[in-house]
């Protein structure tokens, strides 16, 4: 397990400017999201910590040094199973595309289905799943891969409101068992407040951190918390922060 | 309430779910080719009335009862025509079938050689085989070569071009997974482009598996020592419609029977394509 520090991140897609000095920091064995306006750059930053985005500057620095490849497991936005293997092969997809053989990659996935509630799927297709079970099999297929920290990219925002509900309490539990860290993009404000340690508001593009938000509710977590006045606050806040017009510069008017 | 694991309500056995229409294969399939069945026959009968009606000189038409007859009475020399095109068939669409593959791969890794072969590519297509199947004959002789040559000039691209586009088809999306699980060029072809680029593979394979038989008779009829294509050549020249015909009708079957096993192939090399189909 180990702690991330991103710092002072900038990204330029031509001379579109998407992340301003973006930073950022993690933990072991926490969950932190990211949280920002459609089109801001969230999945852009996780695209630099997974090193498929070479960043314009900054650092993401793992244990204080530079990150590695093999750092972050990426769990991407659409679920990308692979109609052509099956949801067992789909699994163990990231440990075979690391060098490990056919066999040896299903023996390592298979355990985990039991508790990711897809035992009995292992030879099915992906489209043979439901969307919770689809985005499960995601979850699975990057968290076998057994890197330090999982990169989760709106993992359930294509779910309806009831599976999504479940989901996030599985989440929950699951973290809690495998002391996974995670790093989450939601655009849920409710899901930010119940899963997260530290929720990190994003401005519009080019996107700079507005405000960091820490979550001090107990842990484990249950629904029941966010019915609380301290939940409330922290919604009340977050929407807030997220709904903060844009800063004009100021004006030499306002300054004199 | 505490936090619980939500396991799916429904489990599902692990064992193959059978296949949906298992009870009657042959049924569906017969109701499927029907409609061409009777297509075919009707057809096949106004064919025979109309050279009947109006008494057509067989030289001319003879009528479809006439070209099966005479089909018969002529099919050893028939049957001993049909086994050269159909290895001239295999040979050349297997030639062209290993150049299709090594291009699209060499242009899917290679960028400069995409923008320096696909050219080439489509000019090769404005070549008139009619004009260039002769000068074939006269460079490479009777023999197997430019009979493969021409069957490989007619059926390449299309399986070429369907590979190259099948590869191209992958969502960014997924070429980033396979990325930021490590892999390299190589890995991500063979991981997600290349399963990928099946299904596109495929109909382009059905597209040039026609086109192969085509070639194989009509580079024959150019010249050849046996094969269908000189056969309905000779035939024509001795007025015997009816068993230029005949062979006509086989040229049909083959590429039928081969467009057939593309599916069959298919079934084997990608099982999970019709059922994401029938899905859908
Ligand atoms: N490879 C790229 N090349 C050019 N522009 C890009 C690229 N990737 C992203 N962008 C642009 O960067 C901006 C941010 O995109 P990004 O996908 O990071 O947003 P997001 O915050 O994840 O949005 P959403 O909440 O809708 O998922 C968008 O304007 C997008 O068009
Ligand atoms: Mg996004």
């Amino acid at each position: 397990m180990r702690e991330v520090r991103v710092r002072d991140l900038v990204v330029r897609f031509g001379d579109r400017e998407v992340l301003d000095g973006v930073r950022l920091d993690a933990r072991p064995g926490e969950l932190v999201s990211v949280i920002g306006p459609s089109g801001c750059g969230k999945s852009t930053l996780f695209n630099v910590l997974a090193g498929l985005v070479e960043p314009a500057a900054g650092s993401v620095l793992v244990d204080g040094a530079p990150a590695s490849g093999s750092t972050f497991a990426y769990m991407p936005q659409k679920d990308l199973l692979f109609p052509w293997r099956t949801v067992l092969d789909n699994a163990a997809l990231g440990l075979e595309v690391g060098g490990l053989g056919k066999r040896a990659a299903r023996e390592r996935a298979a355990p985990l289905f039991e508790p990711f509630g897809l035992a009995g799927f292992e030879n099915a297709r992906p489209s043979e799943l439901s969307g919770g079970m689809r985005q499960r099999a995601a979850l699975l297929r990057t968290v076998v891969q057994a890197r330090d920290v999982l990169l989760l990219d709106e993992p359930f925002g294509a779910l309806d409101s009831l599976t999504r509900t479940s989901m996030q309490e599985w989440l929950e539990v699951m973290r809690a068992r495998y002391g996974w860290t995670v790093l989450l993009i939601t655009h849920d404000i409710r899901e930010a407040v119940f899963l997260s340690d530290r929720v990190v508001v994003l401005g519009p593009r080019p996107a700079t951190v507005r405000r960091v938000v820490e979550i001090d509710l107990p842990r484990p977590r249950e629904v029941r918390m966010l019915a609380t006045p301290t939940a409330a606050a922290l919604e009340a806040e977050l929407l807030a922060v997220l709904r903060e017009p844009v800063t004009a510069p100021p004006s030499r008017a306002a300054i004199d | 309430m505490s936090v619980r694991l939500s396991t799916p309500a429904v489990r599902r056995p692990a064992a193959p779910e059978p296949p949906r229409d298992a009870a009657t294969p042959s049924r569906g399939r017969l109701r499927r080719v029907l409609p061409a069945l009777v297509v075919v026959a009707v057809l096949v009968a106004a064919w025979q009335w109309a050279v009947t009606a109006f008494a057509v000189r067989p030289q001319v038409l003879p009528s479809p009862l006439r070209v099966v007859e005479q089909g018969w009475l002529f099919r050893d020399a028939l049957w001993t025509n049909t086994v050269p095109t159909l290895q001239v068939t295999a040979v050349g669409f297997a030639v062209s079938l290993a150049v299709a593959w090594v291009l699209a791969v060499v242009v899917d890794f290679s960028p400069w050689l995409r923008q320096a072969l696909l050219p080439l590519l489509v000019a090769s297509q404005t070549i008139p085989i009619i004009a260039i199947a002769p000068l074939l004959i006269i460079w490479f002789g009777f023999g197997l070569l430019p009979k493969v040559v021409v069957i490989a000039l007619v059926t390449f691209f299309p399986v070429a071009i369907g590979l190259i586009e099948g590869f191209s088809s992958v969502e960014r999306e997924a070429t980033n997974l396979v990325r930021s699980m490590g892999a390299g060029r190589w890995r991500e072809f063979r991981y997600l482009r290349l399963p990928a680029a099946m299904p596109s593979f495929f109909t382009s394979l059905r597209i040039g598996i026609t086109y192969a038989v085509t070639g194989a008779v009509f580079a024959e009829y150019v010249g050849a020592r046996a094969g269908l294509g000189i056969f309905m050549n000779l035939q024509k020249n001795s007025f015997r419609t009816d068993l230029v015909l005949a062979a006509v009708i086989i040229t049909a079957v083959i590429s039928v029977a081969l467009f057939g096993l593309t599916y069959a192939v298919q079934r084997l090399v990608m099982p999970w394509y019709a059922a994401e189909r029938r899905r859908a």
